[in-house]
């Protein structure tokens, strides 16, 4: 039976403690357990008090340990306090003294639904800038089993960026390479959903568009699949959930770029701080952003 | 300096008078030699034990003054956070706790030495040395000697307290050490791991060396609370003492029956917070006092031979590392 990305966690959860692993983090067991991300039991689960920075720091500790500690932060918010104990601790501990830290973050982005100027974010371009360890960005349950059987196989700390969006969805997006397409569409996090619709969009004005999807953002592999359809159609965008300036889309952009010659545009959050009300709120790029941005770069040639 | 025939280090010579770091200015009565201490308790101690707690106060200060005159002649030139003078804690805590996990910070070189890590490690690392317990990429703060028990720390105050308590939650009971400053304790997240130990009843013995220092700013001017009393606050034994090496030996002991528990220890920095000045004395010499209550028991020539084979084993591994480093590193590196 399909099952949403959201159970997929959960399960995928459970067997971790099972297999003696643990979870960490605040409010775990508190009403909805984690938007029905984490099994509904007590054992293995580690109820941080109101600990940030200190709560990563714990999950590090864990980790040197070897119990392979899946740190939940509720919202990519807390990251800016959490990050510390993890790009200084974790993320060097391999290089630096010898044995690894292989924490497993989850981190959760959000927007809309009122969630202004603290609650909508995402920012695994931030751990992208440090080095030491993997971002993903999974919004599918394979993918999310992918990322985690890698997770399992490897020892580094890993910063897991989901969405919010994605938890209900049972979606497994597949690329779309068409032939005569104009413009390449790279989607990253919950961009990958409002996509889709750009590309229908797009199709209805008779433009034709490939969409190719991004599940990690570091390291990003500059390869054939995500080569050729640029290379086809000459021109990019990449669209991400997070700020643009200096962040992922820039950043893969500028990687795509260097790599065909071809022009490739950024488009994630505006650079202002999101609001509560709804003509203030700046969360993933709509459909009609995308849009916008492709028949421009289109009829600018 | 030192050499291989002196019967102990030079006295320290102050080297830049012009910025004397401030001597307790709060006129603190806990701030001294005597605070909190028991008689009778280097009398109590097996000989042999006392004899080997000086042998390890006399490594870590043969060895960081060695690393002192290192920078000095330009031998070592990352930083270098010394220990000298507060070489009486880690040593005593070792006593009864080596085999435990233990973390510290960067003044860390005493807590590496006491606590069994392998000095050539220690030597390469500030040499810059691939062999270094860091693979030279850490210098003078990483401690790390995992073989030992001995978690690595990444330069950041107090970043060691919680790690130390995630290692205590997840350690199946082993007892863990967490060394921290005075400064440190002021951190956020230092408070929130005491409280988040407490809560947890974790094996973790908190271990503040309190110089009264942060870089060059007394306690006085930071904060007006006690370590101790927010240790209690949060529901785990605590204790304010000075650095008489039997006195945190005792209290160690006694401590690490009823974990989580705080040991606050008053002890003085002899040297820099960074680098190897010197600027003038501190106020007292623990290494001497403990030297002066082992020859008021009889065991002035034990000392005095332990000092002569601690120097002789620190020049010979620091000669021998740096010929090794003229060999492997080509000059100027
Ligand atoms: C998180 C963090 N803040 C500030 C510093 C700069 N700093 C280095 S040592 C130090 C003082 C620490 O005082 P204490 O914990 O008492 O240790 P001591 O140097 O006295 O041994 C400061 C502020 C740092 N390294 N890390
Ligand atoms: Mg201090």
């Amino acid at each position: 039976m399909a099952r949403t990305v959201a159970e997929t966690i959960r399960d995928l959860t459970r067997g971790h403690i099972d297999d003696g692993g643990i979870v960490i983090g605040q409010c775990l067991t508190a009403v909805g357990w984690v938007q029905n991300t984490i099994p509904p039991q007590t054992k293995g689960i580690v109820e941080l008090p109101m600990t940030d920075i200190c709560g990563s720091g714990i999950a590090v500790g864990a980790a040197i340990m070897g119990k392979r500690p899946i740190f939940v932060m509720r919202f990519q918010s807390f990251l800016w306090l959490n990050a510390s104990p993890l790009v200084n601790y974790a993320a060097k501990s391999k290089e630096m003294f010898g044995y690894p830290a292989p924490v497993f973050a989850r981190a959760i982005a959000s927007e809309s639904d009122g969630s202004g100027p603290l609650h909508t974010n995402c920012f695994h371009s931030l751990f992208m800038h440090m080095p030491g360890m993997r971002v993903c960005a999974p919004m599918t349950p394979k993918e999310y089993e992918a990322i985690w059987a890698d997770y399992v196989a490897g020892d580094d700390p890993f910063m897991v960026s989901e969405h919010r969006r994605s938890y209900k969805s049972e979606i497994e997006f597949e690329d779309q390479i068409e032939d005569g397409a104009e413009i390449t569409l790279y989607a990253v996090s919950a961009g990958r959903f409002n996509v889709e619709d750009a590309a229908e969009a797009l199709r209805e004005q008779g433009i034709r568009c490939n969409i190719v999807h991004l599940v990690w953002l570091k390291p990003f592999e500059v390869d054939a699949r995500v080569l050729a359809p640029l290379k086809a159609s000459g021109r990019g965008i990449v669209i991400d959930s997070a700020y643009e300036i200096a962040g992922a889309s820039q950043s893969i952009a500028y990687d795509l770029m260097l790599a065909t010659g071809c022009p490739v545009k950024a488009v994630g959050q505006f650079d202002r701080s999101p609001g509560v009300a709804k003509h203030l709120e700046n969360g993933t790029p709509t459909a009609e952003r995308i849009v916008e941005a492709a028949t421009s770069m289109i009829k600018d040639g | 300096m030192t050499d291989a025939n002196s019967a102990g280090p030079a006295p320290l010579e102050p080297l830049d008078a012009s910025t004397p770091y401030p001597v307790n200015p709060a006129n603190d009565p806990r701030r001294s030699p005597d605070f909190g201490v028991i008689d009778g308790l280097a009398e109590e101690m097996d000989r042999d034990d006392s004899l080997e707690m000086f042998r390890r106060m006399a490594l870590t200060r043969y060895f960081d003054l060695r690393v002192q005159k290192a920078q000095l002649d330009g031998d070592v030139d990352c930083f270098i956070y010394l220990a000298v003078g507060q070489e009486a804690t880690p040593a005593a805590v070792s006593m009864s706790m080596r085999g435990s996990w233990v973390l510290g910070q960067h003044r860390c070189h005493s807590i590496y030495l006491s606590f069994d890590g392998g000095p050539m490690a220690l030597a390469d690392e500030l040499l810059g040395l691939p062999t270094g317990c860091c693979g030279g990429l850490g210098g003078s703060p990483p401690i790390n000697d995992i073989d030992k028990r001995i978690i690595g720390h990444n330069g950041l105050v107090g970043d060691q307290v919680p790690v130390a308590a995630g290692v205590a939650l997840t350690s199946g009971g082993d007892k863990v050490v967490c060394f921290f400053g005075d400064g440190a304790a002021e951190e956020d997240y230092v408070l929130a791991a005491m409280g988040f130990a407490a809560s947890r009843d974790l094996p973790l013995l908190f271990v503040c060396e309190d110089n009264d220092l942060s870089v060059l700013t007394p306690t006085v001017e930071r904060r007006t609370w006690s370590l101790t009393n927010v240790a209690e606050g949060f529901g785990m034994p605590a204790v304010d003492i000075t650095d008489d090496p039997w006195l945190v030996d005792h209290w160690t002991r006694k401590m690490s029956e009823n974990l989580p528990a705080l040991i606050n220890v008053r002890t003085c920095r002899e040297l820099w917070h960074v680098g190897a000045g010197c600027d003038n004395n501190a106020e007292w010499n623990r290494y001497e006092l403990t030297k002066e209550t082992l020859a008021g028991m009889q065991l002035a020539a034990e000392v005095e031979k332990i000092e002569t084979e601690t120097s002789k084993f620190v020049e010979d591994l620091w000669r021998e590392r740096l010929q090794k480093r003229s060999e492997i590193l080509p000059a100027g590196t």
